[in-house]
């Protein structure tokens, strides 16, 4: 089975949504993929907002944002391209609510704003309202409201087909050659089709699912990510996994830096707002990676909540009004799985994975680039989770997730549209299909093999406990061995569903191998950064150190073996200073 | 505490017809029925089918028949249930893949049929259109709707008329009917008032009372089955 489009887009996501409306516009026959059904996705768990600096409630300016980004990406931002996000943000929001999105409204009708962590007036004075939201389900609106578009264009979509395999044309991707499409199984029937493009977006999130505790949805497993990596495409600044501070204990289901933007606290087991000992000016608002340490902090010198794991999180003084309007969702989660009354009651909560700042390397027009020269792989795209652009850099600001998959599956979409006029769809080997079929069938086949499910079990926990919010040589080097014995155990993966009818087994085997491909480089990039930035802590080093690493690391796969380059950062506009809020 | 689950099971590839399967799991009251599936399906049987991806509520992938009412697996608890026996099915009324999955092509098919994104062919200003924050509230409840499912197979009307519309798409025609950025109220109104449209609601509740998001479904009907009667009156 083989079909023929111009553009193809993996993952329906904001980032592949809104790249496939720009398409649809610009009338190019695409299609995009996606292993779940459109609304399914992640961009829809986001809660608190997306900022950019309309100034709809008090001077803003897209320069401030762009600064914030940076400093918050502790320098290892792509300056260039953080003036992108923060300029294109307003437009893009703009035009969000022209295709209908219901953004919460300020007395006089604009769209209301609030604050959010690391978000500043005047290059860090205070905390600025910056943040566009509705309620604390901005990422629902924005890919109900993407995806409505779509269907009013006319998107085509293969729902719940699994990309299983890109292909290459004139050499491998890592080696010269062209995207050219991709193989995917079509998870009702256990077929496999191949689907012919001059461009391909791989649009497919993150891979939070390799930690213990974590706010991402179980389909999160760095498919395109590791698929790239097969191919030789390296990952980028993979050692830069953030931690989101207020998880539900133990289950790690996000609540939102909303609450703390509407004024919650953290408290410690003596009552205290600790975060007044770390960031003194922000205090609750300082980025993600500081007051996940922070909370570390007070566990380890046993001011956590009854001495255990966990601080409290408190709305109590918030009201019912500001909690019922402003915050329903994460209340209503922490009634539901916590079985709290956030009215009356305080929260515990933990850092819990939430957000990888690396990813597929690309320039600022979306394009894959391959190494350290930033050469283009032709008709290979990539934006939001999956991308490393990078405008995060070592942690990303709150929001900001958002506005990149926007700013960045717009242009993606646009560049692809420019891409594809003229040029020649592939001729493909019949063959193509051969390798993943071995390897699916192999998996399918194997008597009395290990289960997936406990192979990404011991992942989780490894990588928690090692590779987490605070590392150091000892731990990664134990990481390490495990990864390298839990590739062992995966090659001999079984499962019992030998079936070709929706056979989720199946797939969750193929997801833990990618997951283990982005431990791999996760564990190798954090042991060679030996020092400490944004979400990157190291015990063992505990000083950023900007005269050997002011510089993106890019982990390949050759021969089986996984080597290491650099590549410079791009410092236009705001040289690296201490960063202190 | 040990809990006896029965699943309605089903594999097109092996089974003549759907048959119930038992396994017994250990919970904790705070165990979803998710992380039941989940152990069932991870330490005893892994051919066990079933679709989830958030696991919070959010992406409506998990929606199924659990205790005789529709929910999203990942949102009830087992303490909720106050059984130890737990039964699980398909949602009712969608053809069956295998085991928990049903086809959701005719569901999603309905929600298309009411054009359900914003129209507008006036030009739009350089930055956000105005909007009241009491013309905001109008719709508020009918955006959060998530498209499991959950509403439209627990509806009566919707069984015995398999044509009905049914409410997620009525849900998600009021979200726009109601917005006053919309110029399409009168096309979706008229879709509306087809002899599979609202008028096949008997006000059942089931809907509502199925709803993961708390959306006041039976009212928002209510409300689009008044505007059609207002406009023609």
């Amino acid at each position: 089975m083989i079909h023929d489009h111009d553009a193809l887009i993996v993952g329906a996501g904001g980032a592949g949504l809104w790249a496939a409306l720009e398409l649809a516009r610009a009338g190019v026959d695409s299609a995009v993929l996606t292993k779940l059904y459109p609304t399914r996705s992640h961009t829809g768990a986001a809660q608190g907002g997306v900022c950019a600096a309309l100034g709809n409630q008090e001077e803003d300016h897209w320069e401030w944002h762009m600064f914030d980004t940076i400093k918050g990406g502790d320098y290892l931002v792509d300056q260039g391209a953080a003036e992108v996000l923060a300029r294109e943000a307003v437009e893009t929001v703009v035009e969000l609510e022209h295709m209908g999105l219901p953004f919460n409204r300020t007395a006089d009708g604009k769209i209301d704003q609030r604050r959010f962590g690391g978000h500043t007036r005047n290059y860090g004075e205070a905390a600025v309202k910056r943040a566009c939201y509705a309620a604390d389900r901005t990422g629902h609106m924005i890919l109900q409201t993407l995806y409505q578009q779509c269907l009013k264009h006319g998107v085509k979509f293969y729902d719940e087909y699994h990309v299983v395999d890109l292909i290459a044309d004139g050499g491998d991707l890592g080696d010269g050659g062209r995207a050219a499409g991709v193989v995917a199984y079509r998870i009702a029937d256990g077929e496999l089709a191949v689907l012919r493009s001059k461009a391909v977006l791989l649009a497919t999130g993150g891979f939070g699912r390799m930690f213990r505790v974590t706010s991402n949805a179980w389909s999160l497993t760095g498919d395109g990510v590791a698929l790239a990596y097969r191919h030789g495409v390296p990952m980028q600044d993979m050692e830069f996994y953030q931690f989101h501070p207020t998880g539900i204990v133990g289950i790690g289901i996000l609540l939102s830096e909303a609450a703390r933007g509407e004024g919650a606290y953290l408290i410690n087991n003596a009552g205290d707002r600790f975060m007044k000992d770390y960031a003194p000016t922000l205090m609750e608002l300082a980025p993600r990676d500081m007051v996940s340490r922070a909370i570390h902090q007070e566990i380890r010198a046993g001011r956590g909540i009854d001495g255990k794991d966990y601080v409290y999180l408190d709305l109590r003084h918030l009201g019912r009004k500001v909690i019922d309007e402003k915050l329903p969702d994460i209340t209503d989660f922490v009634r539901v799985y916590q079985g709290i009354e956030p009215l009356t009651q305080p929260i515990p909560v933990q850092p819990t994975a939430h957000y990888a700042m690396g990813g597929i390397p690309t320039d600022i027009h979306t394009r894959v680039t391959r190494d350290a020269d930033s050469t283009v792989v032709p008709g290979l795209y990539a934006a939001g989770e999956a991308a490393c652009v990078s405008v995060h850099g070592a942690n990303r600001l709150g929001t900001n997730s958002l506005v990149d998959l926007l700013v960045f599956g717009r242009r993606a979409g646009r560049d692809m549209v420019e891409h594809v006029k003229g040029g020649t769809l592939a001729d493909i080997d019949p063959d193509v299909t051969e390798l993943v079929r071995a390897e699916i069938e192999a998996i399918r086949g194997r008597e009395g093999g290990e289960r997936a499910a406990a192979i990404r079990k011991d992942l989780a926990d490894v990588m928690m406990d090692d590779v987490g919010v605070y590392r150091d040589e000892t731990g990664l080097r134990r990481a390490q061995r495990a990864v390298t014995d839990l590739r062992g155990r995966y090659a001999n993966v079984g499962i019992h569903d030998r079936g070709t009818t929706f056979n989720t087994d199946l797939l969750e085997a193929r997801e833990v191998g990618y997951l283990l491909d982005c431990a791999e480089t996760t564990v190798a990039s954090a042991l060679a950064r030996k020092e400490s930035r944004g979400a990157h802590s190291r015990e063992d080093f505990p000083d950023r150190d900007d005269a050997n690493f002011l510089t993106h690391t890019l982990a390949t796969r050759r021969d089986g073996a996984i080597g290491l380059s650099y590549k410079p950062v791009q410092i236009t506009k705001f040289q690296p200073k201490p960063r202190v809020y | 505490m040990q809990i006896e689950l029965r699943i309605l099971r089903y594999d097109p590839e092996r089974d003549e017809r759907p048959h119930q399967e038992t396994y017994h799991v250990e919970a904790g009251p705070m165990d979803r029925v998710l992380d039941l599936l989940h152990k069932v399906k991870y330490e005893q049987d892994g051919t066990l089918t079933f679709r989830r991806s958030c696991g919070h509520g959010v992406c409506g992938s998990d929606a199924m028949l659990i205790n005789g009412r529709n929910r999203l697996a990942c949102k009830i608890r087992v303490d909720q249930l106050r059984a130890r026996r737990i039964t699980v099915a398909p949602l009712p009324g969608l053809p069956v893949m295998k085991d928990l999955v049903v086809d959701m092509e005719g569901f999603f098919a309905k929600f298309r049929s009411v054009r359900p994104y914003l129209v507008s062919e006036r030009p739009v200003p350089e930055r956000e259109r105005r909007q009241s924050q009491a013309d905001r509230s109008r719709y508020d409840d009918t955006t959060k709707c998530i498209l499991c499912a959950a509403c439209t197979t627990s509806c009566p009307s919707f069984w015995a008329q398999p044509g009905y519309v049914g409410p997620a798409a009525i849900v998600n025609a009021h979200r726009f009917i109601f917005d006053t950025r919309d110029e399409a109220a009168e096309e979706r109104l008229e879709i509306l008032a087809d002899k599979d449209g609202v008028w096949r609601c008997r006000t059942i509740f089931n809907c509502t009372d199925a709803c993961p998001r708390d959306i006041h479904i039976t009212q928002a009907i209510l409300e689009v089955s008044s505007a059609i009667v207002e406009r023609h009156a």
